[in-house]
């Protein structure tokens, strides 16, 4: 077990390394800079630009260096100070931008998962264990309509319909009183109701796929004999089921997890910019409109490593509960 | 003496008909049994309903992206001022004097609220007017070079007609949505032929060749596999020139967006090319001195161009999604071009829903065109499997 862990340590360090400098490309890729764009704000706004400024500006900006010294510069910045860099529109540091953000999109990543789960296994059940019934044909439906609808369709509609007929808030994660305040259980009652809408939203994305996989392999496993001897024996139908063709069929969903979390993580990044939250989705959606690029490619950089990380979880704990595999 | 033989050739008759449907009882039991692996496919693909819907759902898609310009009712890029947000005018067939065979609609009248101030659309219910078929209307060029003026429906006496309303500039939503067909539905399409030549390409030389380029090939796999592909497309297509022409976007797009969907094929095609490069007909055809070349196209490719056809299918509606994704936000394509996702980003907030839900009926286009999609992709999937009971 050990051994199997530090490889794949080993391994995640490397793809970390590969997206840092992924990211840093992307970076540099657009032609055209934050720079030339603060620089036509400054005249606009009627102030001489002379090239003595310009050039102070590009030392300023780190611009004069080449590509690679740049990106060693950002890359031990990110390693040794946590230093993301600094962002050009805010005049904020990045990290300070990213940190006040970030918990809220992975505390609706989670929330969208645990939602998924919640969701995909009581419908996955049903429909293996009622097969070609209505219900079984509901479940379909539903999963294709979760698949079919484009996620920013699916959040207006519902915060529009909800908003209308329940009066969940619609958009933001908190209420104008409690946008300031300190924590409270009010302030975490009405966080919670803000991402009712969003938890739904993102959360539909994986769970089409998963009832499909779970329905799958529970016929599966319903078909063999063991399930049949149980049966024999006089267990409960409910006993039976969630005791052994289950677990055998929840292995599945765990191993997906690793496609789960990247699917997450992008319908996070649309459903927060729709629903103007203050998570990471908008901030990146703004940073790339105006190359403000150390940002974008911080965001991209930090998304990626915890969708790596939460992928390595996922293959830790599929490895321990499935003693069947082995560690290869 | 003259009706005996008459009644005689029915008797043969009959009895020949007898013969004919036994003889062809035997045949379709025969034809199952000896029908190629193709034809088996497509017979089994018919008894899948909802992928035969889908089916002619996509035909009629593709049908009216051909013939956008006839199917219109005006001119997609034209702006009715005075007509900016007007509801839409659904065909109707019944109202309080009965039942008209003719689809009629009412005309639209402006007035202004009494209370509000605010300018309103009302249905003139006195009047019907009639859609009229094979009716002139603008000018365009059917296929590119015949030069015509027929519309397939037209408004009655020059009456504007809007079966889906317009847009915050007066454009016709129904007519733009036609059109936008044409963009949404190719992207596709030349998205799967680049994730096709890729899939193949790396798939291919990772499951024929084997060792380090395998694992080197599959490590890039799962980590692109491994990244949120959204943000990843939204960096990339913010990344693109601004000067772009809309032709060249279009390109990139597709390119950004197939980088995500050939992971998968080249999966399975590394998947099938190691496990039929052991089957003993392909040790065989080695030993009797094929080439590599004719072993690949010959031998292995025939083993899974069903598997190949399959996910391709499947990954079309992702790309159709991440078009519609990216142009919602603004960062795929640009004005001028109409694709779906283009005309939904003109409906962005709760406003729209609210106020104007209309302006969100090209994403039920998007949400027929990628059920049907993935309908067909599935019953594909189900014809394919060879071990299936047909």
């Amino acid at each position: 077990m050990g051994k199997y862990i530090v490889k794949r340590l080993a391994l995640m360090l490397g793809l970390v390394i590969i997206t840092s400098f992924l990211s840093f490309v992307i970076i540099e890729l657009p032609p055209g800079d934050y720079l030339s764009l603060y620089i036509r704000q400054l005249q606009l706004g009627g102030e001489v630009v002379d090239e003595a400024r310009i050039e102070s500006l590009r030392v300023q900006f780190g611009y004069g260096q080449p590509f690679i010294v740049r990106y060693g510069k950002w890359i031990t910045g990110i390693l040794f100070r946590g230093d993301f860099g600094f962002s050009l529109q805010w005049r904020e540091s990045v990290s300070e931008l990213i940190l006040s953000r970030l918990p809220y999109t992975i505390l609706l990543s989670i929330c969208a998962i645990i939602f998924t789960y919640i969701v995909a296994i009581p419908i996955g059940i049903y429909s293996a264990t009622h097969q070609y019934s209505l219900s079984d044909y509901l479940a379909t439906i539903f999963g294709f309509i979760g698949l079919a609808v484009p996620s920013f369709l699916l959040a207006m509609f519902l915060m529009y319909t909800l908003f209308i007929y329940f009066g969940v808030p619609a958009g933001g994660l908190f209420s104008d009183q409690f946008r300031d305040a300190p924590w409270s259980i009010y302030r975490l009652w009405d966080l919670l109701k803000h991402l009712i809408v969003p938890i739904i939203v993102t959360g539909l994305a994986g769970t089409a796929g998963n009832i499909r996989i779970l329905r799958a392999t529970m016929l599966d496993e319903l078909r063999k004999d063991y399930v049949e001897t149980a049966r024999v024996k006089g267990l409960s139908e409910t006993r039976l089921i969630l005791k052994y063709p289950l677990r055998v069929a929840l292995n599945p969903m765990w191993s997906t997890i690793g496609y789960l979390l990247p699917a997450i993580v992008s319908g996070a990044t649309i459903v927060e910019v729709v629903l103007n939250l203050p998570t990471v989705g908008p901030l990146l959606l703004a940073s790339l409109r105006s190359q403000d690029m150390y940002l974008a490619g911080s965001i991209m950089f930090i998304l990626t490593v915890l969708t790596l990380v939460g992928t390595f979880i996922s293959d830790i704990v599929l490895v321990i509960s499935d003693p069947r595999i082995r560690y290869e | 003496m003259k009706i005996k033989p008459v009644n005689d050739t029915v008797q043969n008759q009959t009895k020949i008909r007898t013969n004919a449907r036994t003889k062809c009882q035997i045949s379709k039991e025969e034809r199952y049994y000896t029908a190629s692996p193709m034809r088996l496919i497509i017979m089994r693909f018919l008894k899948h309903k909802l992928a035969i819907i889908g089916f002619v759902i996509l035909s009629l898609f593709y049908l009216s992206a051909v013939f956008a310009s006839f199917l219109s009712l005006n001119d997609p890029e034209e702006y009715f001022d005075d007509y900016t947000f007007s509801p839409p005018q659904f065909p109707r067939f019944i109202d309080s004097e009965g039942l008209s065979i003719r689809p009629f609609y009412y005309a639209l009248e402006k007035i202004r609220d009494p209370e509000t101030l605010q300018m309103k659309y009302t249905f003139n219910t006195d009047k019907r007017l009639y859609i009229e078929f094979f009716k002139s209307g603008y000018r365009y060029e059917l296929f590119g070079f015949i030069d015509t003026d027929i519309h397939l429906m037209g408004g009655q006496d020059g009456a504007p007609l809007f079966i889906f309303g317009t847009d915050s500039l007066g454009r016709d939503l129904f007519s733009r949505s036609i059109y936008a067909t044409r963009i949404s539905l190719t992207i596709g399409l030349v998205g799967v032929f680049i994730t096709f030549i890729l899939g193949c390409l790396f798939g291919g030389i990772s499951g024929y060749y084997g060792g380090w380029v395998d694992i080197v090939i599959q490590r890039i796999i799962e980590f692109l596999m491994s990244i949120p592909m959204l943000p990843l497309w939204m960096a990339l297509s913010a990344a693109l020139p601004r000067q772009w022409s809309q032709l060249q976007l279009y390109f990139a797009i597709t390119i950004i967006l197939a980088i995500a969907s050939w992971t998968g094929l080249a999966r399975v095609v590394r998947g099938k090319l190691i496990s039929l490069r052991s089957e003993d007909y392909v040790t065989a055809a080695v030993l009797s001195g094929v080439s590599d070349a004719r072993i690949i196209v010959k031998h292995l490719l025939p083993g899974f161009t069903s598997y190949l056809i399959v996910s391709v299918t499947l990954s079309i509606p992702a790309m159709i999604l991440g078009e519609t994704a990216l142009s919602f936000l603004g960062l795929g394509l640009q004005a001028p071009t109409v694709s779906w996702g283009v005309l939904l980003s003109g409906a962005q907030n709760i406003k729209s829903i609210a106020l104007y839900p209309w302006t969100m009926i090209p994403g039920l286009f998007v949400i027929l065109a990628v059920l049907a999609f993935n309908f067909v992709g599935d019953g594909l999937r189900d014809a394919a499997d060879p071990y299936k009971e047909g």
